[in-house]
């Protein structure tokens, strides 16, 4: 005998699946395989943009300088700045029509739709990277350099040896990190830190004996950021040169145009010009072996 | 005189409980607590424990005023034992732990003889298989016996019992009614509040009927539960009677 | 005796035999909806158009593989700092909530101190007492500082012992009045009370919430990575940084799951067995 109990059960059971059913996936762009530009599928200022018309930038909050300037990345200044309003040019978005959002790192990697266009953030391009996002073409080449203050017992470290019984530090989530674990090889742990800052003030407190970060940092930071800040030296490139690159979604139309406009900049040399306005004086640090 | 209570006053709040109460217990006598709930009863037994702070008047134990602020009253109350209404004992700890837990950390005796002398009590009373269980083991009037003999392994110089057997089924009272009457013959001297006249006459050597915060009238059994003087002790036994309690 | 001829009346076992048909009935719908709503959703999920991409993204196997090592590693850290700040916080706790239910005017300004401090830690995130600590105390340049690790997990001690110290006040004045009674009435001193009547009947009642705690704390030492210490969930971003992918964050996530199961499995076991001991004499 059925009861009303089992109706109420198998109807309420009826409407669950009704709207789950309901919930049709959305619509997302089905993946095409967009691996090799073509002049006339970059249509300028009409590219498959998130908003028709409009190119949407994203970098982190904050952004630090000498990538932008005064962590307003809309002011076109500081070196990361400047790349990203020069591809916007050449895609056929002028300054006007270029919007920034504040992308973090885990919501440029998430799987699933993008709120922007590209992000320009000191993304190193690494092959295990590309499984998960697109990459443009590389825009800059890293060094990692390592920093510490004149107080320091590594201030006047001359090769990798001498920092091996240091205690250094790094951001996580950089290639400073790796360069750490794999170059350097030190014998206590290194520390990591949410973010530059925090390096920073590790730094200061003594905590650490030295952080290391990329090259423009290093001097930036020594400069203007870090009293007593002594530069020890550039660790060397092993294997493939380290890069920065403009980061897409996996699945994005436009790898292949913004690709372009890069190695358009490259080939003019605005890129060359950009370096030397915005990471002037990165030349000279010493080379350590 | 083993305990002397002269002109005690106990307020709480604007409640007057003991107006002026004088009573004194000689020793190895045993003087019943007889009154109306709220007559002042429980109360008087925390204050001779020194576990209420009294208003006025004093208490005096084997003639030291217990009562002077300079004095000590955890010594004082190693000499006083006090049995509860609602036993309670010590729920994380056995019966034995329960009984030999003052012995040993108050009064400083090795655990070898305290556990001896426990369970002379325990055999005595009938319990000794008890020992090694929890209260929560025992029945009510189990509880009680083992309440009675925590009290009484201090040897203290008093035993006060609050209304020891109000909280028991019937049929159980009698076991704790058996054990303070075997007390009596060990010539333990005891202040017993409690609501069981055919006990407090067949125990009692002196019956005091505490009335308003005061001893109204007080003598032996007989004369005050059967022949009373005051006219408030008479409307108090009648309705002890009516309840079939007497 | 009666019991051995007993043999159940028909009255009786039709209705056993009702009963148990209902029983079944009920078991059977029950497994049926289940097993439909769970297939549903399986086919949602793994139906979506997305869902080769989050897969790939969040249950990576090589992945998993290739960071394990170093989430385990970092995973130590928490572990031993789970222990050593649980037991720390544990003792300022009952020690702090002890000092807080001290009566007499005289001991006023301890009760004041301890109120204070329990209501100022409760309401501070641990985060900033954690920087504090750990980027402050180091700046000031004094003699014989300890490492940013002790730095840290005293931080995580005092702001965790004030969660304790009022979780163990609860559990002092949850004990019966009567209790105290008792054991003054034997000739104990107030400490005495305490010690043998008052704690370990308060630390028994409030085992449960103290347990849950601590499961938070397993959690919560993970912060200490922010000073610079790499911890489990320090190691899987490091990876996931790594490979833009976030299987490491996934792999970290079983593992704490892991790790708490024994102390809820504890916490279940303490919690029956307290709750035999509570009402003797009732």
């Amino acid at each position: 005998m059925v009861s009303r109990y089992t109706f109420t059960t198998v109807g309420g059971v009826a409407l669950l699946l009704a709207a789950l059913a309901g919930c049709a996936p959305a619509d997302s762009p089905s993946a095409s395989a967009s691996a090799s530009p073509s002049a006339d599928v970059c249509p300028a200022g009409a590219l498959d943009t998130t908003t028709a018309g409009k190119l949407t930038i994203g970098t982190d909050n904050p952004a630090y300088e000498p990538w932008f300037s005064d962590n307003k990345p809309s002011n076109g200044k500081g070196f990361e700045g400047a790349v990203a309003y020069q591809v916007a040019e050449r895609l056929g978005y002028p300054a006007a029509n270029v919007t920034w959002t504040s992308v973090t790192f885990n919501n440029a990697i998430a799987p699933g739709p993008k709120a922007f266009d590209f992000d320009i953030n000191e993304f190193s391009i690494t092959p295990e990277r590309r499984n998960a996002v697109a990459f443009s073409s590389p825009y800059y080449l890293v060094r990692q350099t390592v920093i510490t203050t004149k107080s320091s017992k590594i201030a006047g470290a001359k090769s990798i040896a001498d920092l091996r019984t240091a205690k250094l530090g790094a951001q996580v989530g950089t290639t400073s990190y790796q360069a750490i674990t794999d170059l350097i090889k030190p014998s206590a742990q290194p520390q990591v830190f949410n973010n530059n800052d925090d390096a920073k003030a590790a730094l200061v407190n003594g905590t650490v004996d030295g952080i290391v970060v990329d090259l423009p940092t290093a001097f930036y930071m020594t400069a203007a950021e870090l009293k007593d800040g002594v530069i020890v030296g550039q660790l060397p490139q092993v294997g493939v040169p380290e890069q920065f690159g403009l980061v897409l979604d996996k699945d994005s139309k436009l790898t292949g145009c913004v690709s372009k406009a890069v190695d358009q900049l490259r080939q003019d040399g605005t890129l060359a010009v950009l370096e030397k306005t915005w990471l002037a004086g990165t030349g000279g640090a010493p080379e350590l072996s | 005189m083993v305990l002397s209570c002269h002109d005690v006053r106990k307020t709480f709040g604007a409640n007057v409980v003991l107006d002026g109460l004088s009573l004194d217990v000689g020793e190895h006598e045993v003087v019943a607590l007889i009154g109306a709930s709220g007559s002042g009863k429980s109360t008087l037994l925390r204050c001779v424990n020194l576990l209420a702070e009294i208003d006025d008047g004093t208490i005096s134990l084997d003639g030291e005023d217990i009562t002077d602020p300079k004095i000590n009253p955890d010594r004082v109350r190693q000499k006083i034992g006090l049995v509860f209404q609602s036993f309670n004992l010590f729920p994380h700890m056995t019966v034995l732990d329960n009984i030999t837990l003052a012995p040993v950390r108050v009064h400083r005796r090795p655990a070898a003889e305290a556990k001896e002398q426990a369970l002379e009590w325990l055999t005595r009373v009938g319990l000794a298989d008890k020992a090694g269980s929890y209260p929560d083991r025992l029945s009510g009037g189990q509880q009680q016996r083992v309440a009675i003999v925590r009290a009484l392994v201090n040897s203290p110089r008093l035993l006060l019992l609050d209304e020891v057997t109000s909280a028991l089924d019937p049929e159980l009272v009698g076991e704790v009614l058996t054990m303070i009457r075997d007390l009596k013959g060990d010539g333990m001297t005891m202040v017993l509040a409690t609501h069981e006249m055919g006990f407090a006459r067949q125990v009692a050597d002196r019956v005091a009927f505490l009335d308003r915060g005061r001893v109204l009238e007080q003598g032996p059994p007989e004369q005050v539960l059967g022949a009373p003087t005051e006219a408030r002790t008479r409307q108090f036994l009648a309705r002890i009677i009516e309840a079939g309690r007497l | 005796m009666t019991s051995e001829l007993y043999r159940p009346s028909s009255i009786q076992q039709e209705r056993i035999a009702y009963r148990r048909g209902k029983a079944i009935r009920s078991v059977l719908l029950a497994a049926l909806s289940t097993a439909m709503v769970g297939t549903l959703l399986g086919l949602l999920i793994t139906g979506a158009p997305g869902w080769q991409r989050v897969r790939q993204s969040f249950f990576d196997p090589h992945i998993a593989r290739q960071f394990l090592p170093a989430i385990l590693q970092g995973l130590w850290l928490n572990i031993r700092m789970l222990v050593v700040c649980a037991l720390c916080a544990l003792a300022l706790g009952l020690l702090v909530a002890v000092l807080r239910t001290l009566r007499g005017p005289v001991f006023f300004p301890v009760r004041a101190l301890a109120t204070l401090y329990t209501y100022s830690f409760r309401g501070l995130p641990l985060i900033i007492v954690i920087y504090l600590f750990a980027f402050g105390i180091p700046g000031l340049r004094l003699q014989g500082t300890p490492n940013v690790t002790v730095l840290g997990g005293a931080a995580i001690v005092i702001t965790y012992g004030a969660y304790l110290a009022e979780v163990f006040r609860a559990g002092i004045e949850s004990v019966h009045p009567s209790q105290i009674a008792a054991a003054r009435s034997l000739g104990l001193g107030y400490r005495q009370a305490m010690r043998f009547v008052v704690l370990p009947q308060a630390v028994r009642r409030v085992a449960p919430p103290l347990l849950n705690d601590t499961v938070a704390l397993q959690k919560d030492v993970g912060l200490i990575s922010l000073a610079g210490p790499i911890d489990a969930i320090r190691a899987a971003q490091i990876g996931v940084a790594q490979t833009a992918n976030f299987t490491p964050y996934v792999v970290a996530a079983v593992l704490f799951v892991l790790l708490a199961l024994p102390l809820i499995g504890i916490t279940d076991w303490v919690t029956l067995r307290a709750a035999r001991r509570q009402n003797a004499g009732a």
